[in-house]
């Protein structure tokens, strides 16, 4: 290999990621006038945002009027257990109405309110109707109204400047491998086409990461092969540093029968229209599971949640509505408890409680994915649940208002599941789709208006291409290392073993052991073919960013001694109000994962007194409070 | 509990491949993506394919199964005898990259050529009402989830490369459609366009592309036919037609986007049409040399398009050709060619017995 061709491009600013984030944030970019790549390691249009069914949630008041960004605010602090970053928060319950009225401009076609409105559908955690939705294929009308809105803008430079790509293309399946620097700031982003196996690379002073996540270490996931941690691993090898990489979110109803869709979702709004979760005993369990600080807000019988499909407003929900995290937990009590299904899961049933043509009409995509895929009729009998690797809470530690990535790099911005700190330590349903939109946008924006104020365009050195062109070649060239799909395996049988939803001390210590040995195979895989379309060369290189990832998780996982959202400790099985205010920060030393604790930024007066005494008394410390009490206090006088 | 199953798969790139047998465990519930895993994680390591979801949501994994394009994930093992072998082959209407992927760049060429979405000049974001019953045509459209099957089945460019410049295929008619049908699109020509520039007139309405839709989208009746039929009525128009004998014009109302004479009727009209016409393909010139294909398949006839009362619809008063439409439709010439010289009996999908 002396000689390797290998493509140069010049952009303003490169997306990573053609997700709804990444693609958001491109449209940002071009907007600003800046010269945009987006980088997709599928085909356009087909990221794992098309997975998203239930909705995204924006406090629009169209259903309930009494809703506004205040609610939606507390409803994500609450539901991420207070660890959530206030700021993004706060923008993200502000500015999510917006973000989904402009997709209209863009030719989305929502489902409607009876006056024209966006219809606005039931979440858990959410304490109004809010998700904006299509049926339950909301992710998709989302990557395709954000793809079609990418080709309405081609069009216009074609017609200004006579190039569809004048302004800004997309590189269908194409993977970055390295992020290029220039001291500590961004160059540019060296990677590969899959198709044909050439090397590319961009020199740009910004990049935005929008990778999504990590579920790909986990053998139970709803995630798609692309979500290896591509984004998390660039970020820390340029210098950036993770945040919250211990909170990983269990969905709690994957499918679990047949095997060929174990891990597969079935959306949440199976249960918000009604669905139930039973046992092998036929006992409806989830009142047995609600935890005391959600007694207030959750009905303690079956009468009463049953109730509160059609009056709401006089009724606690059903306790099938509790977030995330502890119907998950709860999942998993009653299948250890030998309660389970043959399949190791639970039954969610609405063929029982809505008729035939009322199941059909409202989760459309359900009922045929689960006729087609298992040929189970949903609308006939119950479905095989169980939770499944679904989300990262943690990712790359950014700056609220801008999405600019924490550590030494400049020039790095991270929008999406990639980036840290918006959903705490879980995230509510309906959230995700709203944070690509407003982060996304935040991203692409700042990303181009920091291009503006560098005085000079970094310059990529020569040495750091070769590196990377070598490091990329040498699965191909080993013919001695192990087979990648072997060591996916192993790492998949690791963390999901002994870092998967319920989590040990001496598991993690041990998943840690596991995890240096497997750094030691993975630094020789082999991967066998060409460089043309070669899947397992693929995962050869994509495996060394699904290893420090899963590093940063163990590690960060063993450290938090405590019990929160994403995070279950069973040697420490309650919160803990300390820990509340502190970040596990993930950061790269030469080869090692470095942890550091950092403290939590505090709530501004404002947003804390939006919430009741009792409440914040179950998260903050006596210390927190007293200074709670004396704003509260200055604030009576 | 896994049993052992042939599976032949097509290995190879541009430049040429063939099948290669191979012999896989399968298990209970498992789909034929699921077997190409294996496989990749044993015998062929670098087997290409395409994936994304394995949910039938992305649309990433489409290839032909048996001859029958599917989504891979979407194909259940058990819909196959124990003894079947099951043959996979890529996509065939668009270049192979490497084994089962293929190069379907010509998709986003013409998602690039078709105009977008143009929002109202005068609704502000936010302000947006629309009625559910009006939004519910389009959002059948927009469950599309661009896995390309219809665009793999369409006669028009299956085999016939030559059609691909002139011809957007189902997935782009759906999407003229859906905008055609968007309450508050401000584009009010997309039937012509669709008609003008998107090649629609190719079709003759087979309904291939309905047949492999996984997203079971109407494709043809709920959205090709409305297109078709409202570019009828626009062209037949006594109003329009009785305007274009007095000045002369073309017999599409001339909008900005129906520039002079394009492509898709241009080349309708020399005769490169996949069932009726002369046909440039080496391929079927050779079968011709041979004689008539008497095995050949041959879609059922298009009905010509009646009335209430059972007549063609228009009177030679109001029609801009001097007499009535021919019923085998406008874009057949005759003489037919002798390759599709051949006979299709009306019960012939029928069982024999």
């Amino acid at each position: 290999m002396t000689e390797t061709r290998i493509e140069r491009h010049h952009y303003d600013v490169v997306v990573i990621g053609a997700g709804g984030a990444g693609l958001r944030a491109a449209i940002e970019a071009r907007l600003a006038g800046k010269k945009t790549a987006i980088i997709s390691k599928s085909l356009f249009g087909k990221a794992h945002t098309v997975m998203a069914e239930g909705g995204a949630a924006a406090a629009m008041g169209n259903v309930n009027p009494r809703d506004n960004w205040q609610v939606h605010f507390r409803d994500t602090m609450r539901g991420g257990k207070f660890l959530n970053n206030f700021r993004m928060a706060e923008l993200h319950a502000k500015e999510s109405p917006q973000r989904i009225w402009e997709l209209e401009t863009y030719g989305a076609l929502f489902d409607r309110t009876k006056d024209g409105k966006i219809s606005q559908r039931n979440f858990g955690g959410h304490e109004y109707p809010r998700l904006a939705h299509v049926g339950d294929r909301t992710g998709l009308e989302l990557i395709r109204t954000l793809q079609q809105k990418i080709v309405s803008l081609q069009q216009e430079d074609k017609r200004e400047l006579g190039d569809y790509e004048a302004r800004i293309r997309v590189f269908a399946e194409t993977t970055i491998t390295e992020l290029l620097l220039d001291g500590d700031r961004v160059a540019g982003a060296f990677g590969y086409y899959r198709e044909s196996g050439e090397f590319i690379l961009f020199e740009a002073p910004a990049v935005v990461l929008a990778t999504g996540g990590v579920g790909r270490s986990y053998k139970v996931t709803s995630n798609s092969w692309e979500y290896t941690g591509d984004g998390h691993a660039l970020a820390l090898r340029a210098g950036a540093t993770l945040i919250n990489m211990e909170f990983l979110q269990f969905h709690p109803t994957g499918m679990v029968w047949p095997p060929s869709v174990k891990g597969i979702l079935v959306t949440e709004s199976v249960r918000g229209d009604g669905g139930v979760l039973k046992n092998s005993e036929g006992k409806r369990f989830m009142f047995d599971y609600v935890p005391d600080v959600f007694r207030k807000q959750y009905a303690d019988n079956e009468a009463e949640a049953d109730r509160w499909y059609k009056d709401p407003d006089n009724n606690r929900r059903p306790p099938e509505l509790l977030p995330r995290d502890e119907v998950a937990r709860a999942i998993n009590s009653e299948v250890k408890a030998g309660r389970g299904t043959p399949a190791g899961g639970v039954y969610l049933d609405i063929a029982s409680r809505l008729p035939a043509e009322e199941i059909r009409r409202r989760l459309p995509s359900m009922h045929h994915q689960f006729k087609e895929l298992a040929d189970v009729d949903i609308t006939k009998e119950p479905m095989e649940v169980g939770p499944t690797c679904h989300y990262v809470m943690g990712g790359v530690e950014v700056d609220p208002d801008s999405g600019a990535a924490a550590g030494s790099v400049r020039g790095l911005f991270a929008a999406g599941e990639v980036s840290g700190g918006m959903h705490g330590s879980n995230r509510l349903g309906g959230n995700s789709l709203s944070d690509l939109l407003v982060f996304g946008k935040r991203a692409g924006g700042h990303a181009a208006s920091y291009t503006d104020q560098l005085p000079t365009r970094p310059k990529i050195s020569v040495a750091a291409v070769e590196a990377a062109v070598e490091t990329a070649l040498a699965p191909l060239q080993r013919d001695t290392g192990e087979s990648p799909y072997v060591l996916q395996q192993d790492l998949q049988a690791v963390m999901g073993e002994l870092v998967g939803i319920i989590r040990r001390e001496g598991e993690l210590v041990d998943a840690l052991g596991k995890l240096a040995q497997l750094r030691e195979r993975v630094a020789k895989v082999s991967a066998a073919g060409g460089r043309r379309y070669n899947p397992g060369w693929h995962l050869a290189l994509d495996l060394r960013n699904m290893l420090v990832v899963s590093e940063c998780t163990a590690k960060a996982a063993l450290e938090r001694q405590e019990s929160r959202g994403g995070h279950t400790r069973e040697d420490f099985p309650q919160m803990d109000a300390k820990w509340r205010r502190v970040n596990l920060v993930c950061s790269l030393d030469g080869d090692a994962v470095r942890l550091e604790r950092k403290p939590l930024p505090k709530m501004r007066p404002e947003l804390i007194s939006l919430f009741d005494r009792a409440e914040l008394a179950k998260y903050l410390t006596d210390e927190e409070l007293a200074e709670f009490d004396a704003l509260t206090e200055e604030a009576g006088k | 509990m896994g049993t052992k199953r042939q599976f032949r798969i097509w290995r190879g790139d541009e430049s040429g491949g063939d099948l290669q047998d191979y012999a896989v465990e399968v298990n209970e519930g498992e789909v034929v993506l699921d077997v190409i895993h294996r496989l990749q994680a044993t015998d062929a390591p670098d087997l290409a394919c395409r994936w994304n979801c394995k949910a039938g949501k992305c649309g990433s994994c489409s290839m032909e199964i048996n001859g029958k394009p599917r989504l891979s994930c979407m194909t259940r093992m058990s819909t196959f005898e124990d003894d079947e072998t099951v043959t996979v082959t890529p996509l065939r209407t668009f270049p192979v990259i490497r084994d089962l992927v293929t190069d379907v760049s010509f998709n986003y060429e013409k998602a690039r050529e078709t105009p977008a979405f143009a929002p109202p000049a005068d609704v502000a974001p936010g302000e947006y009402r629309m009625q559910q019953v009006d939004v519910e045509r389009s959002q059948e459209f927009r469950k599309c989830i661009e896995c390309y099957l219809c665009q793999n089945v369409c006669h028009v460019i299956r085999d016939h490369e030559e059609n691909k410049p002139a011809f957007s295929g189902p997935r782009f008619f759906i999407r003229a459609a859906e905008l055609d049908m968007h309450p508050l699109d401000a584009k009010t020509d997309r039937k012509e366009y669709a008609q003008s520039e998107m090649g629609l007139g190719f079709c003759n309405i087979t309904k291939c592309c309905t047949e492999v839709c996984p997203e079971h989208i109407k494709i043809t009746d709920n959205g090709i036919i409305p297109m078709k039929e409202r570019v009828v009525d626009r062209r037949y128009d006594p109003l329009v037609w009785l305007g274009s004998k007095i000045f002369r014009r073309g017999q599409v109302p001339q909008t900005s986007v129906t520039s002079e004479h394009h492509s898709g009727a241009g080349s309708a009209q020399s005769g490169v049409h996949s069932h009726a016409g002369g046909s440039h393909d080496a391929r079927s010139e050779a079968q011709a040399q041979k004689g008539v294909n008497w095995h050949r398949q041959v879609p059922h006839p298009t009905a010509p398009p009646l009335d209430a009362n059972g007549k063609l619809p228009l009177t030679e008063l109001t029609f801009d050709k001097a007499a009535a439409p021919s019923p085998f439709g406008d874009d057949v010439t005759f003489p037919l060619p002798p390759e599709h010289l051949n006979f299709a009996h009306p019960q012939q999908d029928q069982p024999k017995h």
